[in-house]
């Protein structure tokens, strides 16, 4: 190994690399716009969005009720809504966003209340459509209050306290620290992200350095030259490494930053309308990296080794889409709900990095398994560098035709 | 010096089998000679002299450069030899400065002396002027000067020439005709692969005439034309290649 000679490579790689346009998008910009327009963007944007729709008056449709007066009044008398005349398409109505929901009061209703007989009353409304179920929510509010009056009426007919209902409360606390709720709840998505973006951040320079130099022609210029392949590989190896590196340190960082904003900002909100614990601190980020950097050294060399069997960039890309679906699959496995670290998990590349990042962000350092992780992904990057250097020294592959 | 003793090179190929590019090929060529390997396309140049600038490795047989074995010592041949051909391209985004100095400091040389040599070759060859600008901007003639001039960075002993003048205009294969002369009158051992029997006259000392990977004749043109009978070297070369084509087709 000759380190003055991958040196030279290495430089004159890094000088190509940042005179590229394209690899500098891949390898810069995208990580490092791609978390604050994910996070304080869509957050904000949804923001916007929810506030919007609850300013809204929603317009609802009722069917029937002319038996029922005392339901009927309740209704029409809900500021919140605006109540339509009946008409028959009331379905397509819904459907087509004319108004946002529609009550159905049974034949007779009030009657059968009278005489103690239960009734379903339905409300009708666009699933997913969120002013739809803005509307659908306001409706069920005031039939539940009206339900509610009924109850409380009848109990007090027989000298019934309201708490013969409710003999007592039952109530859900967390216990966990804010940190861990918001690493499990966003913990595996950062490390599915971190993971997707060294492959990305990768991506354009090892195919720049390898398929893209077979077809600009300077791969028989550069094996020309005394450098030895060896020598060769490791310092294009490193440029590719370096690029993944740069992806994944802006990628935490804007995530760090993004996260701060979102902490401070109060747009994200747990559904018990706690502030959820989005905060990154400096143990995670650096653990995260650190995790991140043996699967970047497996990527780099995976890629580069791919990318030059191909002739030409559009080729090599071709071939390296598909690798984006296997390193998402498992980085995506770890997002499910239920599947965490274990001894097998743990030798499985990219899925053990995913839930490791998982654990990390929540505060859990299980050293064990960072340990197993960590020395595994080694063992595979290692197997990846060496199949790398030997495939530069294949002719058929370099002179491919 | 170069000496060539019975080189092999085979390639499989799914739909052809087994393909001997280079059979048995030995031949010598000596400091201030300049060699010409004549062929038609596919009879084998190409990878003879890539064998020779070690970035194939032969199959059989092996080849001595500035008395380094080309398969012990692939490295010390390639820090001896200067290697040139049609598809020994440029780095674009690189300068025809920083293209050149890379090739330098691959060669070893530390920065006093590399700077010196760059000055001095960019001078001689008169590319003072587009020195800092980015090889994708630069015409064919300045691009084969920048080629020119990365294979004398390190001032090797050995020149490996593999069809340079292929698909170049008229002034910029006469600049590449010029550089070939005058390597040879500095003493260097040049070897030279072309089809264009006009550049063979011009230039060569020792002319090797190949066809489906087997050296069928060698000697000089005045040896060739007394062996053969014949004055046009176009005549003689069909002469010598044609039995062997008919062999192949039937």
């Amino acid at each position: 190994m000759n380190f003055s000679a991958i040196s030279v490579v290495y430089r004159k790689e890094l000088k190509e690399w940042l005179r590229d346009r394209r690899t500098l998008i891949s390898t810069v910009l995208v990580p490092l716009l791609a978390f604050p327009i994910l996070m304080v963007g869509i957050t904000a944007l949804a923001t916007v969005m929810i506030g919007k729709a609850e300013q809204e008056v929603p317009k609802i449709m009722i069917i029937g009720g002319k038996d029922s007066p005392q339901l009927l009044e309740r209704l029409q008398k809900i500021d919140k809504l605006t109540v339509v005349p009946y008409a028959d398409n009331w379905k397509d109505q819904i459907s087509n966003k004319e108004i946002r929901a529609a009550v159905e009061i049974p034949r007779g209703f009030q009657t059968a209340l009278a005489e103690g007989t239960s009734q379903t009353v339905n409300v009708y409304y666009y699933e997913g459509e969120l002013k739809s179920s803005f509307g659908a929510g306001h409706l069920q509010e005031a039939i539940k209050d009206y339900r509610d009056s009924v109850v409380k009426e009848r109990l007090a007919a027989k000298n019934l306290a309201p708490s013969v209902l409710t003999p007592f409360e039952i109530k859900q606390e967390n216990v966990a620290p804010p940190e861990k709720v918001g690493g499990a709840s966003v913990g595996g998505f950062i490390g599915y992200a971190v993971i997707l973006l060294c492959l990305t951040g990768a991506m354009y320079p090892a195919i720049d350095l390898t398929a893209g130099e077979k077809e600009r022609g300077t791969i028989e210029t550069i094996l020309s030259s005394p450098v030895s392949r060896f020598d060769l590989v490791m310092g294009k190896f490193l440029l590719v490494f370096s690029a993944s590196l740069v992806s994944a340190i802006l990628s935490v960082t804007s995530m760090g930053t993004s996260f701060a904003i979102l902490g401070h900002s109060q747009l994200m909100h747990s559904s018990g309308g706690e502030s959820l614990h989005l905060s990154l601190g400096p143990l995670s980020v650096v653990a995260v990296f650190f995790m991140a950097l043996p699967l970047a050294v497996l990527f780099s060399a995976v890629l580069m080794t791919i990318a030059l069997f191909a002739k030409t960039y559009k080729e090599a890309q071709s071939y390296l889409t598909p690798l984006t679906f296997v390193v998402v699959i498992p980085a995506v496995a770890s997002v499910m709900p239920g599947v965490e670290l274990n001894t097998k998990l743990a030798l499985i590349p990219i899925l053990n990095t995913s839930l490791v990042c998982k654990e990390i962000i929540s505060g859990t350092y299980h050293w064990n398994s960072i340990i197993l992780i960590f020395a595994s992904t080694c063992v595979y990057a290692g197997a990846a560098i060496f199949l790398a250097v030997k495939m530069f020294q294949r002719e058929d592959v370099l002179f491919r035709s | 010096m170069i000496e060539t003793r019975g080189l092999v090179k085979t390639f499989k190929d799914k739909k052809r089998g087994e393909i001997r590019a280079v059979d048995n090929v030995s031949f010598v060529c000596k400091p201030g000679e300049i060699y010409g390997l004549l062929g038609a396309n596919g009879a084998g140049k190409t990878t003879t002299l890539r064998m020779l600038a070690t970035i194939l490795e032969p199959t059989d047989g092996t080849a001595i450069v500035c008395g380094y074995d080309v398969v012990e010592a692939p490295e010390k041949v390639r820090a001896n030899v200067g290697f040139l051909s049609t598809s020994t391209a440029l780095y674009p985004r690189l300068s025809s400065q920083e293209f050149v100095e890379y090739f330098g400091r691959l060669n070893g040389l530390d920065e006093a002396t590399l700077k010196k040599r760059v000055d001095d070759i960019f001078t001689r060859l008169d590319m003072n002027s587009f020195r800092d600008r980015r090889c994708d901007k630069l015409s064919t003639g300045m691009k084969q000067k920048t080629s020119i001039a990365r294979t004398l960075i390190h001032d090797p002993q050995v020149m490996i020439f593999d069809e340079p003048t292929a698909g170049l205009d008229v002034m910029t294969a006469r600049t590449i005709i010029d550089f070939i002369r005058e390597c040879r009158q500095r003493g260097k051992t040049v070897i030279f692969s072309t089809h264009v029997m006009s550049e063979v006259e011009k230039l060569c000392d020792v002319i090797g005439i190949i066809q489906s990977g087997k050296l069928l004749a060698e000697g000089s043109l005045v040896e060739l034309r007394t062996r053969h009978n014949e004055q046009d070297l176009e005549e003689i070369f069909v002469k010598i290649v044609s039995p062997y084509l008919n062999t192949q087709e039937a």
